[in-house]
């Protein structure tokens, strides 16, 4: 009988396990590699704090758990006059002019790794094309119709959407080819790129949910603190159940 | 002075308040069968988890801010500003989740064994308004967070109400207080979470606890352990809670707790089924999101509702939706007058209900699993299938528990 | 029951054990309910120091800056009040050194404060809470026959303060003004609430 429900149990989580998902890379992101999220940091203020807002994220937050001292990050993270070190990371972006310009806000960005996915932002990053039939240029693979520059394009270059290297152009369908495709080069180099976006893809993971550093600290001692109740529990359950199993116990 | 001692002092206590009666009546000689499997921890395990929803959700209380405008942020504050805020939270958010999964493995365990059947039919039909009042109670605090799936969540089930003929729409809005659910819906939904409900569910646990000390527990064998006592009128069959069970349910409550802390610290998202993704971003009243589903605990219920596609009897498919949903937790409460099995325990039972339980456990895992994926004709057949299945285990069991032959139950728990 | 066989002390053990580790585990778990009780990040960011710029003060004359919801007074001392609060005789205050823990190590004394002429005190009396008002002559019409130095004078039941703010003796007042961590960024820039030494 319990073969038979662990069976079930087991169909039902394979079941859920199963989902669907139109990016083709899946990435881990690593809160620990603080490198990696200076890096990011780095180049999410530089290149797109101006428009999206981090609104619950603090600036002297990211400087604790990102090992970053107040001097530096006041210097040459904080840019706006009016942000202080305890200040959550805000522009000074009008909502108002930001409509006018894109036709709707820039969003916050704060959950957006927790909303999308580490694996979507990545592939957006990454996925933007050069289309001449939308208003600013340009376009991306996983966002239709995406309202906002590539604002990495000095770093990337420039992409397009194009055949494969080495497929024959005479047998591919115009639908097969929809390769990116780099057909200008940007100031970094192709892996040096997919590090940079893999570094603010990082540290949006670690700004959805900063307390994971805390919980991973804590844990393990939890976890061993429970395992020894558990031991002492069982070992005194065995202890007084040894009356039952007795017989003649019950008098 | 002399320090007085310790018996004046529980005689002072006795004299106005009865604590050795109740220590003796409910513990020490709350006589209880000792051959309760692991099957009868969850019932423990209800009840930590329910204080561990009321202490953690008294914390959140304290930094939530109840107010279309600021209640999302202010999870945020809590997940971030709040010293500790985050953990206090995720024990909440999985609590409700570990809640359910304690809960619908306890009522599997009524099942499995005829709890429900005399004498303790009371204790069952108090159990499942518990039960009916916890999803009240989980549905509202779900709206709290203020997320794009609190919002659209909330939105259909309330829209339900709109499905009763004539005076539905005026319901609804009545529930909703407004046209569509808005920052009042939250505010009262807010006083329900936290007031109203848990009192109702705080004395509902009470009732359902004086009702079984009543009648007793049942056993896996179904042998009512009452009508063997010795001399002194104690069950032959029955051990004291205090030291056994208690120490029992210890076990129960560490190996549970080991779990617990293990989604806590490292899943507190349970795999997007305890936090599910859309609710990382503000409600939005203009904006559906591309996929909408209850929290998994209400999923089987949603999935027999979205099952009904057809119109009957005059019934709109709506209107038929809801009225199978209601139905099949009615079933629940009629459940002891359906089964007319002469013996209590799956054991002794026939092939027959044996079958039905278990096509029963697949159908209500089966429309769980449905419930929180994308409906398509394919799945909408299939929770069809299910929903028939889910029905013919309570409306047949009348004839199934007669038709079928029963083993002969043992008089004593030792066979 | 029978208890032939029990072996009661290893019982004893486990039970004793078991409620301490269990004991260990309760207060464990009460510590972040306990902390979340403490000022959140928020409220900290709120109640970070603040800077005030004290180039438009000239002598005699008073500014107030708030810090952590509570008024903060910055008052420029000229020689002569200078001269009138350290010619006060003890006697009449009631904690002329400044020996009650109502300031930091380096504002403690006659002036309490980093520099004679700059004064920072906490604007609230130390009897009910109440905002004393700025006397900083000597004036006839609050003196008595005791004369009146200039200072601070409570509304609400009377305490007097000396400029050092502190406070005269048989007053309702039990203690001196406080003064709050500051420090001096440069000439003219003070930070109210960080004093560099990290607390």
């Amino acid at each position: 009988m319990s073969r038979w429900w662990l069976a079930l149990g087991l169909l039902v989580m394979s079941w859920v396990a199963h989902g669907e998902s139109g990016i083709s890379r899946s990435i881990s992101p690593d809160i620990n590699d603080q490198t990696s999220l200076q890096r990011g940091m780095r180049l999410y203020v530089n290149y797109c704090l101006g428009c999206h807002t981090l609104t619950y994220q603090r600036f002297s937050r990211a400087a604790d758990d990102l090992n970053i001292p107040q001097v530096l990050m006041e210097e040459s993270l904080i840019f706006s006059p009016e942000l202080a070190f305890d200040d959550p990371m805000h522009n000074a972006l009008e909502i108002e002019e930001a409509q006018r310009w894109w036709g709707s806000a820039p969003p916050d960005l704060t959950l957006t790794a927790k909303l999308r996915g580490v694996d979507w932002v990545y592939a957006y990053l990454l996925g933007f094309y050069e289309d001449p039939g939308r208003p600013l240029g340009v376009n991306n693979t996983v966002y239709e119709s995406v309202a906002m520059p590539n604002v990495l394009e000095p770093l990337q270059g420039v992409q397009a959407l194009g055949c494969p290297e080495g497929a024959s152009r005479v047998l591919s369908t115009p639908e097969k080819c929809r390769e990116l495709v780099l057909v200008r080069p940007g100031t970094l180099k192709p892996a040096e790129f997919e590090r940079a976006v893999y570094d603010i893809t990082n540290f949006l993971a670690y700004v959805s949910e900063p307390s994971r550093l805390k919980a991973q600290g804590v844990a393990p001692k939890v976890m061993i603190f429970l395992f020894v109740f558990g031991v002492l529990a069982y070992l005194l359950k065995r202890e007084y159940w040894k009356d039952i199993r007795k017989p003649g116990v019950n008098e | 002075m002399a320090t007085p001692r310790r018996g004046e002092g529980q005689s002072w206590l006795n004299a106005r308040f009865p604590a050795s009666r109740l220590w003796r009546e409910h513990l020490a000689n709350y006589y209880v069968p000792k051959n309760l499997n692991v099957w009868y921890v969850f019932g423990s395990l209800a009840l930590l988890v329910l204080v561990n929803q009321i202490v953690t959700g008294i914390w959140l209380t304290m930094s939530y801010n109840p107010t279309a405008d600021g209640a999302f942020a202010s999870i945020e504050y809590i997940m971030r500003d709040v010293e500790w805020g985050w953990l206090i939270r995720h024990l909440h958010t999985t609590g409700a989740s570990a809640l359910f999964i304690v809960m619908y493995l306890h009522m599997f365990r009524g099942l499995l064994y005829g709890s429900y059947k005399a004498p303790r039919e009371l204790v069952w039909i108090l159990g499942m308004t518990l039960y009916l009042i916890l999803m009240a109670e989980a549905f509202m605090g779900y709206l709290l967070p203020w997320g794009q799936m609190s919002y659209w969540g909330a939105q259909v089930i309330t829209s339900l109400f709109s499905a009763i003929p004539w005076v539905g729409p005026d319901i609804a809005q009545w529930v909703r207080g407004d046209y569509l659910v808005s920052g009042v819906t939250l505010n009262r939904f807010f006083a329900l979470h936290v007031i109203a409900l848990p009192l109702v569910i705080l004395v509902l646990v009470v009732l359902h606890i004086v009702a079984l000390h009543e009648v007793g527990s049942n056993n896996p064998e179904g042998v009512e352990i009452r009508q063997h006592k010795d001399d002194t009128g104690k069950p032959l069959d029955g051990i004291p809670f205090h030291p056994y069970y208690t120490v029992k349910d210890l076990l129960g409550v560490a190996i549970f707790l080991f779990v617990f802390c293990g989604v806590v610290f490292y899943f507190p998202d349970g795999g997007g089924l305890f936090i599910e993704q859309p609710n990382f971003e503000p409600a939005d009243p203009l904006s559906t999101p591309d996929h909408i589903a209850p929290v998994w605990y209400f999923t089987p219920f949603y999935a027999i509702l979205r099952a009904a596609n057809f119109s009957l009897l005059g019934l709109d498919a709506r209107f038929l939706g809801v009225i199978l949903m209601a139905g099949a937790i009615a079933m629940l409460f009629v459940l002891p007058w359906l089964d007319r099995s002469p013996v209590r325990s799956m054991r002794y039972k026939g092939w027959m209900s044996k079958v039905m339980l278990r096509l029963f456990a697949i159908s209500f895992v089966g429309l769980g699993v449905l419930g929180v994926l994308p409906s398509t004709p394919g799945r909408t057949y299939m929770a069809q299938g299910l929903t028939v299945i889910y029905f013919a285990y309570f409306l047949l069991m009348p004839f199934y528990t007669r038709w079928e032959a029963a083993r002969p139950v043992p008089k004593r728990v030792d066979r | 029951m029978a208890d032939h066989g029990i072996n009661k002390a290893r019982r004893r053990f486990l039970v004793g054990a078991t409620a301490v580790v269990g004991a260990v585990g309760v207060v464990g778990a009460a510590v972040p309910f306990v902390a979340a009780w403490k000022p959140s990040a928020r409220a900290r960011a709120a109640g970070a120091p603040v800077r005030a710029d004290i180039s438009k003060l000239r002598p005699g004359q008073r500014m107030t800056v708030e810090w952590r919801g509570r008024p903060v007074w910055i008052i420029r001392r000229t020689p002569e009040m200078i001269a009138r609060t350290q010619a006060l005789s003890p006697g009449v205050l009631a904690d002329p050194d400044s020996r009650q823990p109502q300031q930091p190590a380096y504002a403690d004394g006659e002036l309490r404060s980093l520099k004679p002429e700059i004064g920072v005190l906490v604007g609230l009396c130390t009897h009910f809470g109440c905002s004393p008002l700025y006397r900083p002559e000597p004036d006839a019409a609050e003196s008595s026959s005791d004369g009146w130095p200039g200072g601070f004078y409570c509304p609400c039941h009377g305490s007097r303060f000396d400029l050092a703010g502190r406070v005269y003796v048989n007053m309702p007042a039990p203690t001196n003004l406080e003064v709050p961590p500051y420090r001096f960024l440069d000439d003219v820039i003070i930070e109210i609430g960080e004093d560099g030494e990290f607390s």
